[in-house]
């Protein structure tokens, strides 16, 4: 099977070795055309974003503005904090210039002079990997001014590495920026969007790691080669991370559209113990979790996750068997998410606090089965009411483990609990809309 | 007590502004330049990052506050970082925690008599697919069994 990404050549992380493998010819290529041309490919081959949202990269490109005397500027979100996600750091590690090849090419074609890459401050090592790769082009012509010399182009750029300090909110674009701009990582409001008004009010593109690693590949190849692959509304292959209880956990870069049991059955070497799946998380710990009686003929890719009823995120699956205590994991997820809001938004920064509280109190053995709607209430009060997504991220997890999973749940809590009026009322209310009916 | 960047840390800190068309972007790195010297971020460090990339001494109090990598108090030579996060926990983390925790007698941001060790629950540190997982200082230690954690902590114990 093809390798985009990560494809299986040793020491494909020594410069040598890239250039004898067909590095750079991608830029050669690129630098020769139009940068619309580039663009237009891009859009056309179905790239879409690796870092969750899954948009259109072709498409996020051709929003920068192309008269402005501004500098414009290119971020590589390399901040990968989501839980269950752990494939940009094999990029770095394994395959780091191709990601330089493609941060060049995308650098060209949005006309940017300087790209970032913002990689998170615990992975030290693989930050100096990348530099040790980044100096090594240096040294070689392949970035900075003598680019000119080596390409035979007017064109040239820098690309730096910043690194983060512990924060996984900094993953979110807006926020990735000011923690760039050497401020408190704080999400921007929306719109002004990055392209427009980005870094140091600067036009701005920011692309996660894996969607720029997939762009050399796609100018040598062709987006005609590209689009064919896997799903054809999601083309491409996706480094899935799979986790949790498997044989085989690990990095599987594979087509999209794989089904979700081949992965965890084949490439995962399936549940330790021929345990049953319990239930399954498809995209990193901030999507909607499918029960294990959901995954059956599941393909791993953003419209059939969708039409399944989550979403695929990041690619980090993550396998719970039938042992786990879903109270525990879902107390945890809600803890992560508390301990990460930043605080910005009341709804985020007091409901995830509720989330973690109300479930503490159910896995201490106290909760009521009020609790349970009073879970997906506030769930339903954070979701949309923020700046950021991080406040979906806090919601979604709750609101569709409770939901899908009601049963277990139920048995973990005593009966209902006559509470006060007023708080029985709030326990009842699941958006704002039902009072401003009453109003009428 | 007074701080002071080393000549050489100040170089360190001037590449990094050089990478930025301002100076402020650099207090993350010099923060950690700052850190690396003192041991830890204290009031004084802060005043001298804000000197030298010319910010407000509350800016960089900000920016110190919101990240937690950056630590306001001393931390132990070995600065034990254990993710208990679902991919790690899933595999064991807490049991690894609660080893940790027992063998070193310390809990949660507390640091042993000897200053050798502190300790820190964190969350995901991307290592999922070799979890369970803990820091130290700045190395990964994946896979851990219960037998790999006692065999690394008494090599650091005996380590000067």
């Amino acid at each position: 099977m093809e390798k985009i990404v990560l494809p299986e050549i040793k020491d494909l992380h020594i410069l040598d070795v890239y250039i004898k493998n067909g590095g750079f010819e991608a830029a050669k290529k690129a630098f020769s055309q139009s940068t619309d041309d580039i663009i237009d490919q891009v859009k056309k081959s179905g790239l879409r974003g690796r870092g969750g949202a899954a948009f259109s990269a072709g498409l996020k490109w051709s929003f920068m503005p192309k008269a402005t005397d501004k500098p414009k500027y290119l971020c590589i979100n390399g901040d990968e904090s989501e839980p269950g996600s752990f494939k940009d750091r094999q990029v770095f590690e394994f395959n780091p210039h191709q990601l330089i090849e493609g941060t060049l090419i995308t650098c060209y074609a949005i006309g940017a002079k300087t790209a970032y890459i913002y990689i998170r401050g615990e992975y030290h090592k693989w930050i100096k990997l990348m530099q040790k790769a980044l100096d090594d082009e240096y040294a070689a012509g392949f970035i900075g001014e003598k680019m000119k010399e080596k390409f035979g182009t007017e064109f040239y750029c820098d690309i730096y590495i910043h690194k983060g300090a512990g924060a996984y909110i900094c993953g979110e674009e807006s926020s990735l920026m000011n923690s760039l701009e050497g401020k408190r990582g704080y999400p921007r409001v929306k719109p002004p969007f990055p392209a427009q008004n980005g870094l140091w009010g600067c036009p701005t593109t920011i692309n996660n790691v894996e969607t720029i690693a997939n762009v050399p590949p796609i100018i040598s190849k062709g987006w005609e080669w590209f689009s064919k692959i896997g799903e054809p509304k999601h083309p491409g292959t996706l480094l899935f991370g799979i986790s949790g209880h498997v044989n085989k956990p690990g990095v599987y870069e594979l087509p999209t559209g794989t089904l979700l049991t081949d992965l965890i059955y084949n490439y995962a070497g399936g549940v330790p113990g021929n345990k049953k799946i319990l239930c399954v998380i498809p995209g990193g710990s901030s999507m909607p979790p499918l029960r294990g009686d959901q995954i059956e003929g599941v393909k791993m890719d953003a419209e059939s996750l969708k039409a399944a009823g989550s979403a695929i995120g990041t690619g980090g699956v993550m396998v719970m068997d039938e042992d786990t205590d879903l109270v525990k994991v879902l107390a945890r997820i809600a803890h992560f998410y508390h301990h990460e809001s930043c605080g910005q938004c009341t709804p985020c920064r007091e409901g995830t606090g509720w989330l973690e509280k109300i479930l503490k109190r159910i896995l201490a053995g106290k909760g009521s089965s009020n609790d349970l709607d009073l879970l997906i209430t506030v769930a339903n009060q954070i979701e949309g009411n923020t700046i950021c997504a991080l406040g979906e991220a806090a919601a979604w997890p709750v609101k569709f483990m409770v939901d899908r999973f009601r049963d277990y749940f139920e048995q973990r809590v005593g009966k209902e609990i006559n509470l006060p009026v007023a708080n029985k009322v709030h326990s009842m209310r699941h958006t704002a809309t039902p009072l401003a009916e009453i109003k009428n | 007590m007074q701080f002071k960047f080393t000549q050489e840390n100040l170089e360190r800190i001037n590449n990094e502004i050089k990478k930025y068309p301002v100076k402020q972007p650099a207090v993350m790195a010099a923060l950690y330049v700052g850190q690396e010297q003192n041991g830890y971020i204290s009031q004084e460090v802060i005043k001298e990052v804000a000197e030298v990339l010319e910010m407000h001494s509350h800016d960089v109090m900000g920016v110190v506050s919101f990240y937690t990598m950056y630590h306001q108090k001393p931390m132990g030579k070995n600065h034990i970082q254990v993710c208990t996060n679902v991919s790690c926990m899933l595999r064991g983390g807490y049991e690894i925690w609660n080893q940790v925790k027992d063998k070193l007698g310390i809990d949660n941001w507390e640091i042993t008599t000897d200053q050798k060790f502190s300790l820190e629950e964190v969350e995901c540190m991307g290592s999922c697919g070799t979890a369970p997982m803990f820091a130290v200082n700045e190395d990964f230690y994946e896979n851990l069994t219960k037998e790999k954690v006692e065999e690394i902590i008494e090599s650091l114990k005996n380590a000067n």
